[in-house]
């Protein structure tokens, strides 16, 4: 069987950059395996420009983005199988003599070879996220054609030419959603409303200026679709406005006619493969819990990218995905750190979950990186870092809203002297406090 | 004439996330406006250019010959004024390519009489 030094799976965004720079920390042979017929993931269908401001200081389109990694990929003669699935990720018993770590056994399928496998010293999972659909919602009525999660109408509008629907409402106002209500607009379509069940939108401030304002397109929070009407095709929707609960108003239905629901209600980390293979799940994010070296909890395996956490933007996807590939080539070079006292990360009061969970002093960058979602929207609050009673740091934030992710910079040397000094025991918690009031919508 | 002169005008600034709610007072034709709500001198810059000049860059797809795939995506190669949007993608509904397509492809050299090229976003190689 053959060994690969880094095995990577999926080959969007995630899987490109980390195998990227895997290779510039001096790993020769690495595979990324990817299930579609092309490189990029995602990105192929984000045909809207706003990629890459951070990365590469211009506004790209998601295939220039994606094809900017891609050429570096075939530059550095990266490896990569396309059409094939990875079926199974597990160990082998069979040990490496000079480290006796046990070679991860990776079993894929593909129409040419059928069912193969192969040999990896380290794993990076990269396999993004997927849209929730209607049957996690419980919309009831009819089963008709006409209604597709955001994500499918993207891939039928911009790769293969065709339109979903002429007269659209849009259930949701995820990124996806709104670029989809400008997308349909600009083919052609009428959107007739966005809806989100929360008192907020779930996307970003720009989005909603761009594709919605700029078409005239309404916006309504707290609102949700309480029925489908049509049997064949969708004919129509109710609409109705919800409580602080979100439930229905009685008295406050409103059919709109309409012949396609586009539904953008957010995105799960697509984690079968690693639950599979052992690696703890974190309730919140629905991605794989990770310490300061994007490791899981299975050792050489590592996670980046929407597999991890849904993130707001690529550039973000990118740099994480750097940093695991990283920390994938210096754990198969045998140059990682030992293991010395580990800090659990601790999100409360409006800090959803953090990523990493955990950080180890000894291991951690100058400058480690820790990205969280907030539960609600704040304006005018303040990040705080706690060593138990003591602050370690704070960041004052104007506005933070849960559609985009936060991050905070932590310091090894402060940490290093707050663990001298016996303030850092083995917990930091993260809290948002407010200077002003909490704003609900 | 009228539609412009001295109104107020309420905006999101769009240059950052903090997304700055703007107003805009003055009239756009004569350029003597006074922004307020901004917090850095960028949400002035947009207020006025929002409501003097707003334009955006425009994303679409073009039908391709004889490709891999039936459509490749587009994007105009600068900003062309608001107005002309929807003309464009009136014109980009009739324009057809044919593979192999580069990224960076002149697909349109002028859409709309803006002087703005539509170029190709995505490699589509041949069927």
């Amino acid at each position: 069987m053959q060994i690969h030094d880094i095995v990577i799976i999926g080959g969007g965004p995630a899987g490109l950059a980390a195998a990227v720079s895997a290779r510039k920390h001096g790993i020769e042979d690495i595979l990324i395996i990817e299930r579609d017929d092309q490189l990029g993931g995602i990105l192929n269908q984000c045909i809207h420009n706003g990629f890459g401001l951070h990365t590469f200081h211009e506004e790209l389109t998601g295939p220039e983005y994606a094809e900017r990694y891609i050429e570096q990929v075939q530059e550095e003669r990266i490896r990569y199988v396309l059409n094939t699935i990875v079926a199974d990720i597990s160990d082998t018993e069979k040990c490496e003599e000079a480290s006796g770590r046990k070679i991860k056994l990776i079993t894929m399928m593909n129409k040419e070879q059928g069912m193969v496998q192969t040999g990896a010293r380290a794993v990076i999972l990269a396999m993004g996220c997927r849209e929730r659909s209607r049957g996690a919602l419980n919309i009831p009525g009819y089963r008709p054609a006409g209604i597709y999660s955001a994500g499918t109408a993207q891939r039928y509008v911009n790769m293969e030419g065709k339109l979903p629907g002429k007269e659209v409402v849009i259930l949701g106002s995820g990124d996806i959603g709104l670029i989809m209500a400008r997308r349909m607009t600009l083919e052609g379509a009428k959107v007739k409303a966005v809806a989100e069940l929360m008192p907020y939108s779930g996307g970003l401030r720009r989005n909603i200026v761009q594709c919605l304002d700029d078409y005239g397109i309404p916006l309504k929070l707290s609102h949700t679709v309480v029925n489908i009407k049509g049997k064949e095709r969708v004919e129509g929707i109710t609409l109705a406005q919800v409580d602080e609960k979100g439930r229905p108003i009685s008295g406050t239905e409103e059919d709109i006619s309409c012949d396609t629901l586009l539904l953008s209600v957010g995105l799960i980390p697509e984690n079968e493969l690693s639950s599979q293979a052992g690696v703890d799940i974190n309730p919140v994010t629905n991605g794989p819990v990770v310490n300061e070296s994007l490791e899981t909890s299975i050792e050489g395996v590592f996670a980046c990218g929407n597999v991890l956490h849904v993130h707001d933007l690529v550039d973000y996807v990118s740099q994480e995905a750097a940093a695991a590939g990283r920390e994938a080539a210096l754990y198969v070079k045998g140059l990682m750190k030992k293991k010395g006292m580990e800090i659990t990360l601790k999100g409360e009061q409006g800090v959803r979950y953090t990523v990493p969970s955990t950080i180890c002093i000894d291991r951690m960058d100058k400058l480690q990186i820790v990205r969280f979602r907030v539960g609600s929207v704040y304006s005018d609050a303040r990040i705080v870092v706690y060593a138990g009673e003591h602050e370690v740091m704070e960041l004052k934030r104007r506005i933070m809203a849960p559609g985009e992710m936060e991050q905070i910079q932590i310091k090894r040397e402060e940490l290093q002297e707050l663990a001298d000094s016996h303030i850092l025991n083995n917990q930091l918690v993260i809290r948002i406090e407010e200077c002003g009031v909490k704003k609900n919508g | 004439m009228g539609e412009n002169m001295d109104r107020t005008r309420e905006l999101t600034c769009i240059c950052c996330p903090l997304g700055c709610r703007l107003t805009v007072t003055g009239n756009a034709e004569t350029k003597e406006l006074n922004v307020t709500g901004n917090t850095c001198p960028r949400g002035a810059d947009y207020a006025v250019k929002e409501v003097t000049d707003p334009r955006r860059i425009v994303t679409s797809t073009v039908a391709v010959e004889n490709g891999v795939l039936p459509v490749v995506s587009v994007k105009t190669a600068g900003d062309i004024p608001k107005n002309k949007i929807f003309l464009c993608m009136e014109q980009l509904e009739h324009a057809r390519v044919s593979a192999p397509v580069s990224i960076g492809d002149i697909v349109l050299p002028d859409i709309a009489d803006t002087g703005v090229a539509i170029i190709a976003t995505k490699n589509v190689k041949c069927k």
